[in-house]
């Protein structure tokens, strides 16, 4: 009887619906659009990830020497010129081509490793959030036993036990990148599952698998796209750092990191051939992350232009 | 292991706690230096930054962050031991005997977090200046430095203290490379030199030990997080 008075119907007064222009309808990709195309500086470091992609898909046809197996002896550490843009390492080969070839790799690294976290870790945080109970307890303990190894010293630890190559290096990585997806994810799901429109959802009969795939997740987009930009600059930097302490890529691949350890030893005669390394990765990661900034600030809603 | 007792290194035959224990300080010391400085610069500029929100001293702070955590710690720590070690000569390039020896291993490991920090510290303190209790600080008169320092600063410490413990745990692995660009004599290179031989009881005990050092430092932090925020109280 008490809940019939708290029932009293409201005020039946709908706001007027605005009439919309054809032409300006507004979806979420025009808002997403309109956003970013504000922030220069991301759109101009978008379009230098995607030269650097063209750069590093048509590396083997652009490079003017083999990476590996060009030796010019006869300007053994040359400075940059005309015929050599970056210089000559001291094995005589050049520098402008291992780095191009370079790209390739890290570029793959970066990108690989942090998919696979993505997609595990975005699995993981959905299924947790989704059903909470003792999905939710296993999935999360498991990110919590991740989480507990400071980042790099979980990746030598994978290294240590399968041994040292790039390949691994990208399983390290990806590991390490899996439980930051989870929780992120897994916060989303809780927030959105108890949303009039998943309730809606649910009620008219959706599954599970209906309501999660096609409710759920596109609501967490947003969240796990703007992390991926940002984070395949650390995966780069972390998979670089791991071939430069030698557990990666190993010489003579043109990889950033094993150039720049290669280059050590020969600081004091040729800095110049340590500069270019240093300057790939540093360009590429900020371009990555100059990217996710402009995307956080388009895509995410708490954030409104001032 | 349960008993404390980690076996012998395969490589020099000696017991692996006598190993670690005698690399331990010096990469506490540079821990615990990078992060002091680190997080008072780091929370400076993100504090600046967000007082003149959008003007220059932003424009350079934010510059100088989006660069910090761009820059790989191995070249820079390559690229200030070219200046300052080799061609100016003020500072000396490896080993870890005398506070001089500190400067370079410290500034090279702290400038990613000092870059993370200030960040963090801006978009926190952002936040907070929007809040209710900011402004009904400045339209009760108080001068600019009193609310920023006493009602803007204390709260917006709260998430940068949380930030801080996940920060430590980037600071230990990050001493890891560090401490192979300066030969520093510490636990990151012992691990290095351990994967490189497969010397595993070694490389168990140190993977064991940089985490469990996370897991304290997290859960002082936690502590913290308590004293700071009266607000949170576990029960």
């Amino acid at each position: 009887m008490n809940e019939q008075a708290e029932l009293q119907p409201v005020d039946a007064e709908i706001p007027a619906v605005p009439e919309v222009a054809a032409a300006a309808v507004r979806t979420p990709w025009t808002e997403f659009w309109r956003k970013f195309r504000k922030q220069h500086v991301a759109v101009v470091a978008g379009l230098f990830v995607a030269l650097l992609v063209v750069l590093a898909l048509g590396a083997p046809w652009l490079v003017p020497y083999d990476a590996e197996n060009f030796f010019d002896y006869d300007s053994l550490n040359a400075l940059p010129s005309l015929k050599h843009w970056f210089g000559v390492d001291p094995l005589g080969r050049d520098i402008f081509s291992r780095i191009l070839m370079g790209s390739r790799i890290s570029l793959t690294a970066g990108f690989v490793s942090v998919a696979v976290g993505a997609v595990v870790g975005t699995a993981m945080g959905l299924v947790a959030g989704y059903y909470e109970g003792w999905s939710d307890r296993i999935i999360m303990r498991i990110c919590d036993v991740l989480f507990a190894f400071p980042g790099i010293v979980l990746a030598i630890g994978i290294v240590a036990i399968l041994g040292g190559g790039i390949g691994n290096v990208i399983i390290a990585v990806a590991i390490f990148s899996i439980p930051t997806f989870a929780r992120l994810v897994r916060g989303n799901t809780l927030a959105l599952k108890h949303l009039t429109f998943v309730e809606a959802a649910r009620s008219i009969g959706a599954s599970d698998w209906t309501i999660v795939v096609r409710h759920i997740f596109p609501g967490t987009i947003a969240a796990v796209v703007v992390y991926f930009s940002l984070r395949i600059g650390t995966s780069i930097i972390t998979a670089a750092s791991l071939s430069f302490i030698g557990m990666g890529a190993q010489p003579p691949t043109p990889e950033w990191g094993a150039m720049l350890n290669e280059a050590r030893a020969d600081m004091m005669t040729s800095p110049h051939v340590a500069l270019f390394p240093s300057l790939a990765i540093f360009c590429t990661v900020l371009a990555f992350n100059l990217l996710g900034d402009g995307l956080r600030d388009a895509l995410d809603p708490k954030i409104e232009q001032k | 292991m349960l008993h404390g007792d980690f076996g012998r290194s395969l490589r020099t035959k000696r017991p692996v706690s006598g190993e670690i224990a005698e690399r331990f300080m010096p990469t506490f010391w540079l821990t615990v230096t990078s992060m002091a400085w680190s997080v008072a610069i780091g929370m400076l500029i993100g504090t600046l930054s967000a007082v003149w929100r959008n003007r220059w001293p932003d424009r350079v702070g934010m510059t100088l962050a989006v660069s910090g955590i761009s820059f790989p710690a191995f070249a820079l720590g390559m690229l200030l031991m070219q200046i300052f070690s080799v061609q100016l000569h003020w500072l000396p390039t490896v080993g870890a005997d005398t506070w001089r020896h500190y400067i370079l291993p410290s500034l090279t490991l702290g400038a990613a977090v000092a870059a993370i920090m200030a960040r963090f510290t801006r978009s926190s303190f952002v936040d907070i200046l929007h809040e209710d209790y900011v402004r009904t600080a400045r339209a009760k008169g108080l001068p600019e430095t009193v609310v920023i320092v006493k009602h803007g600063l204390r709260n917006a410490l709260i998430p940068v203290v949380t930030m801080m413990g996940l920060q430590f745990g980037f600071l230990l692995g990050g001493s890891i490379v560090v401490e192979v660009v300066f030969n520093w004599p510490g636990m990151g290179r012992l691990l290095v030199d351990a994967v490189d031989m497969r010397d595993y009881p070694v490389i168990q005990a140190l993977v064991l030990l940089f985490s469990l050092e996370f897991v304290l430092i997290n859960l002082i932090v936690d502590v913290l997080y308590a004293v700071i925020n009266p607000t949170i109280r576990y029960r």
